[in-house]
């Protein structure tokens, strides 16, 4: 069995998983994660919301070195292989911030493509796989 | 009925890696050099405002310089925390509450990114166990969404940042002088695409001061050169805006708060960005240079890769950016940061800049800092 990095924030392992973002019944806004305040209009009239799986990369750069301070991933620091990271926008509902799956700078292009996927991430403290989320190129 | 606050003392502990010398005493050797200049008396100060990260009371200095039993305060407004003492100690002489006030920025990082966790600015713990709390990150993905946007090439990130480098090495109090080439430049490690190592700057250790009166008062107090603080504005993200630790952006975009803080400021200031001589942008890294020149409203976006390729940036240039280095050259103490840029400023108004000396006796200086969690401060300066 495998969970989420965040139990809240998506609905993994449905097939076709979502992420769960927020939208406020009062003007509309679409946030992500949920939180209790609009942040348009300050409102606290905001309710679950399925966000859309796939979209189109609205901006992108690599990570090139271990993140280091509350970081989960078990990779070697020493080894650290750069990971492709996007402002993903999701239909023309939201953008979102992620990992992508695809990390060669000459791989991934403004505008592609994209689509959620939950990738596996690391193994906690009672053996469970613990995926993440992530955008792969469609 | 408001009234023109002038600065009269300037104060820069040097940037870069003093061992074990605390944070606090960095503090008080900026105090102690502010009041050398200005040629005052700890006891003539009225009030301070203090700025620090790692400290927590960096207003304690008062132990070190004197325990005159002023009003002194700590403000913390994370790269904007520099601009927001001067901001204070400025309109609380504008209000009239007191007549000679001291602004201090003090830091003294440990080496690397900096380290927190998520909440600290408000965001989940996952935003961090997942790699993404990182402010370079967000530079990165600014820098090369500007870069494809504005027809911005690499090797103009590459001069910005050697150009600070070069001014560096013209700065004895700078933390890294020695010059680097576009090539070493373009070559070091990829960071975050595209901005390589020596694109970014450093934290590191420092402090900076600033003594400010009314103007009125100035030339009784000093015989050094008047500057006046002519605005000093401070602005956060609005909704619709991408900025550094952010889970979500919406889909309606809205512009960054530099060029809110920026426009506010030159509107107070009755100045207009063609009135400027001297300008301090906050260069994180070089990419974040090329933006601002652009959202402080020195150039049009998509302009810099001619002003750069034309030298139009260098001290001797029509636009002279970061003449002491910036950040790429000085680091960053984040307390202290913005009252370097002050210091600058100061020193090029008055004309004392030694051999990186705009030319042409520069009477309007600016100073622009960024940073996260979205906030940003437009201060304008002039003889």
């Amino acid at each position: 069995m495998a969970r989420a990095i965040a139990p809240d924030i998506s609905n993994f392992p449905a097939d076709d998983a979502q992420l769960i973002g927020g939208r406020c019944a009062d003007c509309n806004a679409i946030m992500f994660p949920i939180q209790e305040r609009c942040q348009r209009c300050s409102h606290k009239n905001v309710s679950e919301e399925l966000l859309p799986r796939r979209g189109t990369v609205a901006a992108w750069t690599t990570q090139g070195f271990h993140p280091g301070f509350g970081y989960l991933g078990t990779e070697d620091p020493k080894e650290w292989k750069p990971i492709g990271m996007g402002l993903v926008q999701l239909g023309d509902v939201i953008k979102v911030e992620g990992r992508l799956t695809e990390s060669d700078p000459a791989k991934i292009k403004t505008g592609m493509e994209v689509e959620l996927t939950f990738i596996p991430f690391y193994t906690d403290d009672d053996g469970e796989e613990v995926h993440t989320f992530a955008f792969q190129p469609v | 009925m408001t009234t023109d606050v002038a600065i009269i003392g300037v104060g820069l502990h040097p940037f870069g890696r003093f061992g074990d010398k605390p944070c606090m005493q960095m503090g008080a050797d900026a105090i102690g050099l502010a009041m050398d200049d200005a040629g005052i008396d700890w006891n003539q100060i009225e009030f301070g405002i203090a700025g620090s990260n790692e400290v927590g009371s960096p207003d304690s200095v008062t132990r070190l310089v004197g325990l005159t039993g002023i009003p002194f305060m700590s403000v913390f407004n994370a790269c904007a925390t520099s601009a927001s003492a001067i901001k204070t100690v400025a309109d609380t002489i504008r209000l009239g509450t007191y007549d000679i006030g001291i602004a201090v920025g003090m830091d003294k990082h440990p080496r690397g990114a900096f380290t927190a966790p998520p909440s600290f600015v408000g965001l989940p713990d996952w935003y961090g166990e997942n790699g993404q709390f990182l402010t370079t990150k967000f530079f990165g993905m600014k820098a090369n969404r500007y870069c494809e946007t504005n027809g911005i090439s690499h090797s103009t990130l590459a001069k910005v940042a050697a150009k600070n480098y070069r001014n560096g090495s013209k700065n004895e109090k700078a933390f890294r002088r020695t010059p680097m080439s576009e090539e070493e430049i373009l070559g070091s490690m990829m960071l975050n695409y595209p901005l390589t190592q020596y694109m970014f700057c450093a934290p590191d250790e420092g402090a900076a001061a600033v003594i400010m009166c009314r103007a009125d008062l100035a030339e009784k107090l000093t015989s050094n050169k008047p500057v006046y603080v002519r605005a000093s504005e401070v602005r956060t993200r609005k909704y619709g805006t991408y900025e550094v630790h952010a889970t979500d952006a919406p889909i309606e975009e809205d512009v960054s708060p530099t060029v809110y803080a920026s426009q506010a400021a030159f509107d107070v200031a009755g100045i207009g960005p063609d009135d400027v001589d001297v300008i301090q942008l906050q260069d994180t890294d070089a990419g974040a240079e090329v933006i601002h020149m652009a959202e402080t409203g020195f150039c049009e976006h998509g302009d810099q890769e001619k002003l750069l390729a034309d030298g139009a940036t260098e001290i001797d240039g029509p636009l002279p950016v970061n003449t002491d280095g910036g950040l790429i050259a000085n680091g960053e103490p984040i307390g202290a940061s913005g009252l370097r840029q002050a210091n600058e400023i100061v020193r090029q108004l008055r004309g004392e800049s030694g051999e990186r000396q705009v030319p042409g006796d520069p009477k309007v200086g600016f100073a622009q800092v960024y940073g996260a969690p979205g906030v940003a401060a437009a201060t304008i300066f002039s003889t």
